[in-house]
């Protein structure tokens, strides 16, 4: 079971309820649950749509996409019904965010999916969860029933004169069905694999109608966005960066855990008091920031804000806010391998520079890593991973080009420690006892 | 397109299916959790498991298969009772993801997608399955082990062994 991690320096919004057992309805009821909905439909569309870009919130998947702008895109008028589709596929290596979303505050998630559901005039939302968080599944479908118990989810929800459905889906082991086209496929009971675009999902997207997808933490933050009001939490953030996300420290630190923290905040300092240092007393070598796919930092370029924009402009990206923190023993070259590993298993295999570059990637990574690599190789991956930058259907290629790129610009000394033959300098022998 | 007239699932899962069809605006969104479902019951997914299901969501067989292939919880051959997922993706790596893989594959002295003998287990390396915090992280069928040492996974496969292990279906 997860355990709750808790800071000074954290700002607890999103995970105010974290621990309280607001997984029981009436508990998250008392705890102003339920509230934010029926202020929206109080207040109507525009309103919420108002109060959205106030907030400066922006999407907690990755992409970092004003939400706002997002709802404000779907037409008002649509001759087919409107969707939300709330992705729950939680797959990107580092993050386990979501997990204590739904593990902690689920109606968070069906009252936040409600609330989008009135700001772009849909009547269906569907939540998703990837299928290995079956014992999640099975909280959200309590809560979702719960709710329509209560009356609060189906016909004339609070009295409104509105409907509102709610549907919870699992996937069954993809990674790729975590970008949104690859989601709606699979949530139409195809393969994962994604579509053109544009057409974009909110002009058309799932069965073929206008289609609003959010991660799960961006939509837990709405109802409290609504609850507290726009501008008090952009006032939270930093500069175009409204609020606070949820960050998942993980890897060679000595308090691993899941903290809110408010945008903007100090990576070194999430690293060495929030998270309480390298492990073991070591010291940090790298940091991959973001999840994954976000190419890595070294141990001096981490002092940077925690927002979108400050971490692009230390040539990183914000990501998941998965923080992986890497000890000084660890392998650069083992390490790469093992990403690059992830994303060959993971791609689709619907276009070519991915399903082959990720491939040929990982069959050079592994050659060099192993001690066959000539001086070569160390060229080749670097201009493979960079061809593959914007050239594929979806972000996937990106996401394995990426931290490639940063491995091998980063620490190409460690590659080439590898060549000739040479045996892994940083080899592992005993198993590594974490204090 | 219809609920088949005999079935090879419990009275409760095909009570399930026949509901799961009706949530969606096509019958076709039931496919993937269907299949696992299925799975869960049956042990795989059998070809008497893709005849059903096909029909029930009103497609073709070989699209309930083009779509099976596709998922990685998805299997078409049996594993053991208890199937030990061993995450070493990045977060579980660093904190002995595969000391643990190679512990369990000592233990139970089987490889990769591999059942031991008496059918009781099977063996997994798996990609990241959301516990990164609390690495490193197993899963035996959809349980979560988490903050795992050698000795608390030689604990977790005793339990097992002896019928004490969580069983969340």
């Amino acid at each position: 079971m997860p355990r709750l991690v808790s800071h000074p320096d954290e700002v607890k919004i999103i995970s105010r309820r974290f621990g309280q057992g607001a997984a029981d309805i009436d508990k998250y009821i008392a705890l102003d649950g339920y509230k934010a909905v029926q202020t929206a439909i109080a207040k109507g569309t525009d309103w919420i749509i108002t109060e959205m870009k106030a907030s400066g919130l922006r999407g907690r998947g990755g992409a970092g996409f004003p939400t706002g702008m997002k709802w404000s895109f779907v037409p008002k008028q649509s001759e087919r019904p409107k969707y939300v589709l709330v992705n729950g596929d939680e797959s990107e290596p580092a993050t386990c965010k979501d997990h204590v979303i739904f593990l902690h505050d689920p109606h968070a998630v069906i009252e936040g999916t409600m609330i989008a559901g009135l700001a772009i005039g849909s009547k269906m939302g569907f939540i998703y969860l990837r299928g290995e968080y079956r014992y999640l599944l099975k909280i959200m479908e309590k809560a979702v029933a719960d709710a329509y118990a209560k009356g609060f989810l189906g016909k004339n929800i609070f009295g409104s004169g509105i409907d509102f459905d709610i549907v919870t889906q699992t996937g069954a082991g993809a990674y790729e069905v975590g970008e949104e086209s690859a989601l709606m496929e699979s949530l139409e009971g195809k393969r994962g694999v994604p579509r053109i675009k544009p057409p974009f999902p909110a002009v058309v997207g799932l069965y073929g109608g206008p289609t609003v997808i959010n991660n799960a933490e961006t939509i837990a933050s709405v109802p409290h966005i609504l609850l507290m009001g726009g501008d008090a939490y952009a006032k939270v953030g930093s500069e175009r960066n409204g609020g606070t996300r949820l960050f998942g420290i993980s890897g060679h630190v000595v308090n691993p855990g899941v903290y809110e923290l408010p945008m903007g905040y100090n990576l070194k300092k999430a690293i060495y008091e929030v998270g309480g240092g390298v492990t073991n007393g070591r010291k940090l070598k790298a940091v991959v920031p973001g999840g994954s796919s976000t190419p890595v930092l070294t141990a001096d370029e981490i002092d940077v804000g925690l927002d979108f924009d400050q971490m692009g402009k230390a040539g990183t990206m914000l990501g998941s806010g998965g923080i992986v923190v890497i000890d000084d023993q660890t392998c650069m070259v083992e390490f790469a391998l093992r990403t690059i590993k992830f994303y060959q298993h993971e791609s689709c295999g619907w276009c070519i520079p991915c399903r082959e570059g990720t491939d040929w990637l990982n069959k050079t990574i592994s050659r060099v890593h192993a001690g066959g690599g000539v001086e070569k190789d160390l060229d080749n991956i670097r201009y493979l991973a960079e061809n593959m930058l914007g050239r594929t259907f979806c972000p996937l290629g990106d996401a394995a080009a990426m931290p490639t790129i940063g491995f091998i610009k980063k620490f190409r000394h460690e590659f080439e420690d590898h060549l000739n033959g040479k045996p892994c300098p940083y080899a592992h022998t005993e198993e590594p006892a974490l204090v | 397109m219809s609920t088949p007239a005999t079935t090879i699932f419990s009275p409760a899962t095909a009570a399930r299916f026949d509901r799961l069809v009706t949530l969606y605006p096509v019958k076709r969104s039931a496919l993937v959790p269907m299949l696992l479902y299925a799975q869960d019951e049956v042990g795989y997914i059998s070809d008497a498991v893709v005849a059903e299901i096909a029909q029930r969501v009103g497609i073709a067989d070989h699209d309930v298969r083009s779509v099976l292939s596709y998922y990685s919880m998805l299997r078409t051959k049996p594993a053991g009772k208890y199937n030990v997922q061993v995450c070493t993706n990045i977060s579980c790596m660093l904190r002995n993801g595969f000391g643990i893989l190679e512990h369990c594959k000592k233990r139970l002295g089987i490889g990769h997608k591999e059942t031991t003998p008496d059918g009781l287990f099977s063996l997994e390396e798996v990609e990241c399955i959301g516990a990164c915090c609390w690495a490193p992280a197993i899963q035996v069928n959809y349980d979560f082990y988490d903050d795992l040492t050698t000795e608390k996974m030689d604990q977790i496969l005793e339990d097992y062994k002896a019928g004490r292990g969580k069983e969340t279906v």
